[in-house]
């Protein structure tokens, strides 16, 4: 019988914690219940991207997209739509700015202005099915190169396409290959740098959830080109399904006789393992991630010499990042032109981003580079949502700076984001609006690179203690115009002097908000005043007397008993010294007479 | 496993993936609203994807719709050719539907007596 439906159901982690499983379930359930089983095929796929809707589901040949799925819905899906061809347009993805519902996948324009190349696969095959990645294409980059390539001449196409690290740092890969190729040493490696850390960023363990096949050609592609034997994944613990599915995915490629010894029947062997991280941000940095693949601890070591002469157990080794290797199949397919007419001239390719914060449909995306900053936030990201305004958007997590509204027509590439202060990073992008105070998130990246800090030199991990004290004392209320200059001092410092990437890149958070919202600090220290109303020292709470009706609701509600008043006798008053600041008397008060204000009282 | 040996699996395995690229040479749209179903729009659609299958036809696409209005001439089927040329059947059963794909889809010659309308689109 020929399967007439394929019903895509997203599983990435974001999906999963919404209970997609249960949905997957009960359409299991209710597809067998009609007598469909033959007709429908029901996928788990990795995630399609807009994790804001989840759990979401695709279903082909109409490809109509649900967004919001519950269990419940399962009958009426397939009654209504696999049984009688009438898509269930409740659940159909609606697009909010012209209310109007979208019925094919195409049409979203979350989708529309996409470019998926790395993110092909993630959404549209099932992750853990080796035939279907077979059937996508998969592993025909790695045969092309067995049988048809010299190794050099693989390295050579990597170059002519400009491809550059998506780490972050943007490094040209093809001369990291070249550097690694050149090197002399017994056994060369090839490294999977998946230590994804950066707050809000969920790229790589997207990938490898959603196609991790992908990763695993790339690396054996690369492990020919330099003339590795061995190969490690190196992915944080806290990723179990991205383990999961890259254990089940080795495993198969193992067996296929894709990986391991004699490849393909060509002589070449090469084999894959993977090794957990524990959670500390400073592995991602690669001589702090080889040190901890060794057992050691997770400390940065001194470059030069760099990995690629002496890296991992001191022999030549190649590290690049998940995403890296996500676009490799894809060039030894396609060729360098393609790809370079992808993209700009200095940053061919596309980018996947994980966008997140004050953005109405926050998720996975995939863009052209050269992008601007504002298409992606307001077409494809759908703009702020609840008509706050626009303030800034953060690139590179805590490496990285905040960039105001009037660069938004910044195309995104390495060299434009740098020049504005911030960092391409490995993709994470968080959108604030205009009730995100800029001092407190500076403070925010601050808190978490000094608890992140190894310790191992000076200006890391007693710099960036001193730059918090002072961010703290500033957003206290206790700040002072002279400490502009010393954050600024130190920053500079800092930067200069760390030993690795971490404590090289920890100030920009600071340095950024200090050049575009210099204004923000100038208020917090002159006039005590949060404008965005976040700093808890700086706000108060008090109840208007003309708009209280004493009801009593927020006195009842107030959990450190700050209110007192008589019901039915306005107003009711909070006493400031016993207030909290935890804005419960706001939230519940029906008539909308607790105000809250900062610097003027 | 040879090179060639991944090339034959892909083959195979393609099928599979072909409802998700959308391209198909021959698009069957079934006429599943309630008349169509009432009027036995699913022995129809069963028969279609069974005769695909057995002819192992991979570049058509079996797909399904609501109502479209011709109550009276339920089921009702669609035949789409990738040039566009659209094909519409009336009172469809089961053996129509397979006299339809071996005139019709294999040898390229539309059966005029179910024919009840023709356009292009």
């Amino acid at each position: 019988m020929t399967r007439r439906l394929d019903v895509l159901v997203c599983s990435g982690a974001a999906c999963v914690s919404s209970h997609s499983a249960a949905v997957r379930d009960a359409l299991f359930r209710e597809i067998e219940s009609s007598g469909l089983s033959d007709e429908i095929r029901l996928v788990e796929t990795g995630c399609m991207g807009p994790c804001e809707l989840g759990p979401v589901m695709l279903v082909y040949p109409d490809g109509a997209f649900y967004v919001h799925v519950t269990p419940e819905d399962a009958s009426e899906i397939v009654e209504e739509h696999f049984l009688k061809g009438r898509p269930v347009k409740r659940l159909l993805w609606e697009d909010p700015e012209a209310r109007r519902i979208v019925e094919g996948k195409k049409q979203v324009p979350f989708f529309e202005k996409q470019k998926k190349v790395v993110l092909a696969n993630c959404g549209r095959i099932d992750p853990e099915n080796i035939e279907e990645y077979i059937a996508a294409n998969g592993y025909e980059a790695l045969g092309e190169a067995l049988t048809q390539m010299a190794p050099n001449e693989v390295i050579q196409v990597i170059t002519d396409s400009g491809l550059r690290g998506r780490g972050g740092a943007g490094f040209p890969t093809g001369r990291k290959w070249q550097f690694v190729a050149s090197a002399t040493g017994g056994t060369k490696y090839v490294v999977c740098n998946g230590d994804e850390g950066d707050p809000g960023a969920f790229m790589d363990r997207s990938l490898l959830e959603g196609d991790p096949h992908a990763v695993i050609e790339g690396m054996t592609i690369a492990a020919y080109a330099v003339g590795a034997s061995r190969g490690y994944i190196y992915i944080r613990a806290e990723y179990p399904l991205a383990i999961k599915r890259l254990q089940i995915a080795l495993a198969a490629a193992r067996k296929a006789g894709l990986l391991g010894e004699d490849i393909l029947e060509t002589g070449f062997s090469f084999d894959i393992e993977v090794r957990m991280g524990a959670g500390a941000f400073v592995c991602g940095e690669e001589t702090a991630l080889i040190a901890s693949i060794e057992g050691e601890r997770g400390i940065a070591r001194v470059r030069p010499p760099y990995p690629a002469v002496r890296g991992l157990f001191g022999m030549p080794t190649l590290i690049n990042n998940v995403e890296t290797w996500g676009n490799i199949r894809h060039i030894i397919l396609n060729g360098a032109d393609w790809f370079r007419s992808i993209g700009t001239e200095g940053s061919p390719g596309t980018k996947v981003f994980a966008l997140s914060g004050k953005v109405q449909n926050t998720g996975l995306v995939e863009i052209p580079m050269g992008m601007t900053l504002r298409e992606l936030i307001f077409d494809i990201g759908g703009g702020v949502p609840n008509g706050k305004r626009f303030k800034a958007v953060q690139t590179g997590g805590p490496s990285g700076g905040c960039i105001p509204e009037e660069f938004l027509d910044t195309p995104i590439d390495y060299e434009s984001l740098k020049e504005l202060g911030a960092i391409m990073g490995s993709g994470g992008m968080i959108v604030m609006d205009e009730d995100n105070c800029m001092v407190n998130i500076a403070k925010f990246f601050l808190e978490f690179t000094s608890d992140e800090s190894c310790g191992q030199c000076v200006p890391c991990r007693v710099g960036l203690r001193r730059m918090l004290d002072i961010l703290k004392r500033i957003t206290s209320g206790n700040g002072r115009m002279a400490d502009l200059d010393l954050l600024k001092h130190l920053g500079k410092m800092i930067i200069e002097t760390s030993f690795c990437g971490l404590g090289k890149t920890a100030p920009n958070p600071v340095l950024s908000t200090l050049k575009y919202f210099h204004e923000e600090y100038r208020e917090h220290i002159e006039e005590k005043k949060c404008r965005a109303k976040v700093c808890t020292d700086l706000i108060t709470y008090h109840i208007d007397e003309d708009t209280c009706r004493a009801c009593g609701v927020c006195a009842k509600n107030c959990p450190a008993e700050a209110i007192t008043g008589e019901i039915g006798k306005p107003p009711y008053v909070i006493n400031e010294e016993a207030c909290v600041r935890c804005g419960t008397c706001l939230e519940v008060c029906p008539f909308g007479a607790v105000k809250l204000e900062s610097g003027a009282l | 496993m040879k090179l060639e040996d991944l090339r034959k699996i892909r083959e195979q395995a393609a099928k599979g993936l072909s409802l998700r690229t959308g391209e198909a040479r021959i698009k069957v749209i079934v006429g599943m609203g309630t008349s169509g179903i009432a009027a036995g729009a699913r022995d129809v659609l069963a028969a279609f994807l069974d005769e695909i299958s057995k002819r192992d036809l991979r570049d058509v696409m079996v797909t399904q719709t609501g109502e479209r209005g011709l109550s009276s001439s339920e089921p009702v089927v669609e035949v789409r050719q990738a040039d566009g040329s659209v094909i519409v059947y009336g009172d469809m059963t089961a053996k129509k539907a397979r006299r339809v794909v071996a005139e019709h889809i294999v040898n390229g010659n539309p059966v005029s007596e179910y024919t009840i309308e023709v356009r292009t689109e």
